[in-house]
């Protein structure tokens, strides 16, 4: 099985940065994010409260549903875009190889 | 108004801030506690009491609201006091060094040490970005809550946002309001099914007006509001008459008015020094979620080691004079004032 994946994030001049993410450490899209030193607060620590962890996925593979606690937020943020996600509760899996995402979260 | 006097003041009741007056307190310091919430507890008692908690030394699980009873209840013999429900705005240094602190509600608390515990922040409204909104606000047609809903009777209002808190206040200003605009981004509600079919059904019957699939992009008016722009999706937008524009998308923490105290920040988390979690101001503290340093971990865990170490170096600045002795608790029985 990949242990490691390739991420991008891509930044408003359309630049795609690559970020490696391990996939056998259980970790979320929020905390490679946060240790890759991207602007992301998740101010509230991975419990689906905060919104500071918002991103879009522009280009992902099929993805486990939203819980209903994630949906929630994503309902009340007025910049919402059909690909957001929480990307505290996305769990990086090898599926997520090459998956592009944009920073979504105001501050 | 009132006024209170204490060695330390602790702004957050969070686990973090009950445990900070355990540690002031096995130095015989005296600890006032304040947090804007009416309860004690912060978050775990706030948004997750009923949460099991695995990395608490000595707990192989203990739920969320437990933890915070076990801590009141280790405090005790401490005798802390508390001002619950208001939160601390000001904070001024006195020529003899101390502080003097004044809350939402004017109480006076004067002390030697402030620790800033807050956590995650306070709680504020969420705002679009919509150009020029800020012009509105403070009475002027653009409000993030409804305090009293006897104030818009009569006024044209658009209220934006697919929440709870969106669908309640349609259904209760259906009645108060002249016209009443609900504009929600989406094409289904996520609150509560009940309020969601209500809201349909006073649409339906003409006691207000449903704009799915839109958003308020725009806000008119020459000092106070006159209209909105509403654009639906993919098509052009329109200008609606509006007394007030309310949108209602939630709230997002914020440090509030600890971000004009003068104290060095970093990415929203008050930047310490790690020997003892003091921060840019000389006899104030910042442990736990709120403070950042390099290497830094959002744990209970880690703020209860903050609070340990915070309480020995206050207690320089609260006994200038007396050389500090390390104690451990086994050494004098169950620990006491």
């Amino acid at each position: 099985m990949q242990d490691e994946i390739t991420l991008y994030v891509e930044n408003e001049a359309g630049e795609r940065i690559a970020v490696p993410a391990p996939t056998d450490m259980g970790l979320s899209l929020m905390e490679v994010l946060k240790a890759n030193e991207f602007d992301i607060l998740a101010t509230c620590g991975g419990m689906a409260l905060c919104a500071t962890c918002h991103v879009e996925l522009v280009q992902a593979p099929e993805l486990p549903e939203a819980s209903d606690d994630e949906l929630y937020m994503l309902e009340n943020l007025p910049n919402l875009r059909e690909g957001s996600r929480l990307s505290c509760q996305i769990k990086i899996t090898p599926d997520l190889d090459g998956t592009v995402i944009r920073l979504m979260a105001d501050h | 108004m009132s006024t209170i006097s204490t060695d330390i003041c602790i702004i957050g009741a969070g686990p973090v801030g009950l445990f900070a007056v355990f540690e002031a307190g096995l130095l015989k310091m005296k600890c006032h506690v304040v947090d804007a919430l009416p309860q004690v507890g912060g978050q775990l008692s706030e948004i997750y009491p009923k949460k099991p908690i695995y990395d608490i030394p000595g707990y192989p699980m203990v739920l969320a609201g437990d933890l915070v009873q076990n801590l009141m209840q280790q405090i005790e013999p401490f005798h802390p006091t508390f001002t619950l429900g208001e939160r601390v705005e000001e904070i001024e240094k006195l020529e003899d060094g101390s502080f003097k602190l004044i809350t939402t509600d004017k109480t006076e608390i004067t002390c030697k040490v402030v620790v800033i515990a807050g956590g995650l922040g306070s709680f504020e409204p969420r705002k679009p970005a919509i150009e020029n909104l800020e012009n509105f606000e403070g009475g002027k047609g653009v409000a993030y809550m409804v305090k009293d809903p006897e104030f818009f009777r009569d006024k044209r209002i658009v209220l934006a946002g697919g929440g709870d808190s969106a669908l309640d206040w349609a259904i209760y200003l259906a009645d108060v309001a002249k016209e009443l605009t609900l504009v929600h981004r989406g094409t289904t509600f996520r609150g509560a099914p009940e309020s969601a079919a209500k809201v349909s059904s006073l649409a339906e019957e003409g006691h207000m007006k449903l704009l799915l699939k839109s958003n308020v992009t725009q806000v008119h008016g020459n000092g106070q509001l006159e209209s909105v722009t509403i654009s639906p999706d993919g098509a052009e937008g329109y200008q609606v008459e509006a007394d007030y524009f309310i949108p209602l998308f939630g709230l997002v923490p914020k440090l509030g008015p600890l971000e004009n105290w003068g104290l060095e920040l970093e990415k929203s988390a008050i930047v310490v020094n790690t020997v003892d979690y003091s921060t840019n101001i000389p006899g104030v503290y910042a442990i736990g979620d709120i403070n950042t340093y390099p290497g830094k971990l959002k744990l209970i865990l880690c703020g209860f080691h903050e609070a340990a170490l915070m309480a020995q170096s206050a207690y320089s600045i609260v006994y200038p004079d007396k050389k500090f002795v390390l104690k451990y608790t086994t050494v004098n029985g169950v620990p006491t004032m």
